[in-house]
């Protein structure tokens, strides 16, 4: 698949602005001191998850032919899980401005905790909405897998927390414990990756040349091939479906995405997580910014494969013998 | 909504015959033609007239080969366009309503006044039926030239890419009724689906191509078992009596064995 610039960031920048928004209903909910008034930064990390799915999705648009249309995407829920993920990015952005307002005001109470809970619900509800819509996806096998929203989940969730853990520290003091968790999250989220690696690795192609043609059938050890393709010059079903260049570079970019995403972050997590009584806040600060950045550059270039990487059952018509 | 309904009334569609298409892509020049102007208008062409000309259409022709041990290898010319699934996986992705597929006689159709472009629907179909057309910034597909099978004033109400066919391999029916001639021809040529295994459940069908094998040998061993090779190939397919080619034969094997005048010229 041709992987658009403009859906590779909205999905990273979106997974981790609602990973954001899950860890801080979380805490809302579990009413832990973070979300306090006094010295913390909980509303510049609601800032900043606001700001990522909010650019994530002003982003999306830019990959329709009709934006100005976009607002017709929120029919269809019952039946898509694009229209779906519109309505639940939509709704999330209830309990996170009301946070926020509450926070402001100083004057939440009990309705913290369930803010914070309809927060955390609905982001992990848009994350798991956006890996639906590839995930039901049969004509792409390597997306058709229960692997793809347990990544998405996990992924986002993780590279959250390592920008909480940034942010926190940034704040001053607690950011210790959530790099801590983050470190935990990005070990969860490289096994998951590793996971779907595999899965996608060992996937037996269920179409072939043959059988999409149907010519298979002419003689018992037909093999089709193509004599002449439709037109003299690609069409956009090749340049849409049909994206090769990742794939021939697949073993490197998988390299850098186990550095950039899950090793050096989680390494520097870890590091600030063990180190927490030692050292100042500046070299802490520093860390968890360089881990924060490193784990989204891994991850721009994970979304990256993810669709270059992906075979659609179209390109069998154009000469891959099996999807 | 976007909901697939139950069942359809009719299954309109149509029945390819790979046996006797020839690739000459008129089919699909008549469709572009058609439609350009007609439900889908417009489909946009970029590039046309240089190094690298681009555009939407809605059939295409393919051409393959087929190998096989022990066989000629056979080149068969593959036109392909909307299936018009039962399940199609294109409507329910679609997140606007802009695709549906039509109760009363199960054609997929796009709103195009709906559709905002995100083309999912095209990364939803395995069959490759829908392009996307950047001009216009909306998708495209076959039509089953909805705008013509359903004009009264029409001689022809047939898709175009029917109408057209100098080789009689489109054939555009109900597939739901046993006794259409679409439906009979797909039972007396083992008419097959395409990547059945996807589950969307096409209506459309193909007609596998005849084997050739038999004819193919015959036809070899009459060219070159001629004899001598002095006296020309005879014309063992043309009928015994009559016919132009028949009466051609006659003449030519008489003249070969007689140089009198031919039979047909006696008083």
């Amino acid at each position: 698949m041709h992987p658009a610039y403009s859906i590779i960031f909205f999905t990273v920048a979106s997974g981790a602005g609602y990973g954001l928004m899950f860890l801080l209903g979380l805490g809302a909910a579990a009413g832990t001191p973070f979300v306090e008034r006094d010295g913390s930064g909980f509303p510049v990390a609601l800032l900043l998850s606001l700001l990522l799915v909010s650019a994530g999705l002003v982003s999306s648009a830019f990959h329709l032919g009709r934006p100005e249309r976009a607002l017709r995407a929120f029919s269809q829920w019952r039946t898509s899980w694009l229209s779906r993920e519109g309505c639940l990015a939509a709704v999330t952005y209830v309990p996170a401005v009301l946070l926020g307002v509450g926070w402001w005001a100083g004057e939440l109470g009990t309705g913290w905790r369930f803010l914070g809970f309809l927060l955390s619900v609905f982001a992990a509800a848009t994350v798991y909405a956006t890996a639906m819509i590839y995930r039901s996806l049969a004509a792409v096998p390597r997306w058709s897998t229960g692997w793809v929203p347990a990544g998405y989940l996990v992924l986002g969730a993780a590279s959250g927390a390592v920008w909480l853990a940034f942010i926190a520290a940034l704040a001053g003091g607690q950011g210790s414990g959530f790099a801590g968790a983050a470190a935990a999250l990005l070990v969860l989220a490289g096994a998951v990756k590793g996971g779907y690696w595999r899965a996608v690795g060992n996937l037996a192609a269920s179409s072939t040349i043959e059988t999409a043609t149907g010519l298979g059938r002419l003689a018992p050890g037909a093999r089709v091939h193509v004599l002449d393709p439709p037109h003299t010059q690609p069409n956009w079903l090749q340049r849409e479906m049909g994206y090769r260049v990742a794939r021939r570079h697949a073993r490197k970019l998988r390299a850098f995405t186990w550095t950039l995403a899950f090793v050096v972050p989680g390494a520097l997590c870890l590091g600030a997580w063990l180190g927490a009584g030692s050292g100042d806040a500046v070299w802490r600060v520093t860390v968890l910014g360089v881990a924060a950045v490193s784990a989204s550059a891994g991850l721009l270039v994970e979304r990256w494969l993810f669709f270059a990487e992906a075979e659609h059952k179209v390109t069998l018509y154009y000469g891959t013998r099996r999807v | 909504m976007t909901a697939l309904p139950d069942s359809t009334q009719r299954r309109l569609g149509l029945v390819i015959d790979l046996d006797t298409c020839v690739g000459c892509h008129a089919c699909v020049v008549h469709c572009k033609e058609w439609n350009t102007g007609g439900y889908p208008a417009p489909l946009s062409d970029a590039d046309p007239y240089g190094a690298d000309p681009t555009g939407t259409w809605l059939n295409r022709v393919h051409s393959y080969e087929v190998e096989a041990p022990g066989r000629t290898p056979r080149v068969v010319h593959f036109p392909k366009s909307c299936l018009h699934c039962e399940d199609a996986p294109c409507v329910t992705v679609c997140p606007t309503g802009a695709s549906y597929k039509r109760e009363e006689d199960g054609i997929v159709l796009v709103d195009e006044d709906l559709c905002i472009g995100c083309k999912l629907c095209a990364w939803a179909c395995p069959y490759g039926a829908r392009e996307f057309d950047p001009p216009t910034g909306v998708m495209k597909k076959c039509t089953l030239c909805i705008d013509r099978i359903y004009n009264e004033h029409l001689s022809d109400p047939v898709p175009a890419c029917v109408s057209t066919c100098p080789a009689r391999a489109r054939h555009y029916g109900d597939l739901a009724d046993p006794d259409s001639e679409v439906s009979r021809l797909v039972a007396e040529r083992g008419g097959y689906e395409l990547m059945s295994e996807t589950g969307c459940r096409p209506t459309n069908r193909y007609l596998p191509p005849r084997s050739r094998e038999p004819a193919a040998t015959a036809a070899g061993n009459a060219g070159d078992g001629g004899g001598d090779g002095a006296s020309p190939p005879v014309l063992e397919d043309a009928p015994a009596e009559g016919g132009f080619l028949g009466w051609i034969d006659r003449l030519l094997t008489a003249a070969d064995r007689d140089p009198s005048p031919p039979p047909d010229s006696r008083p």
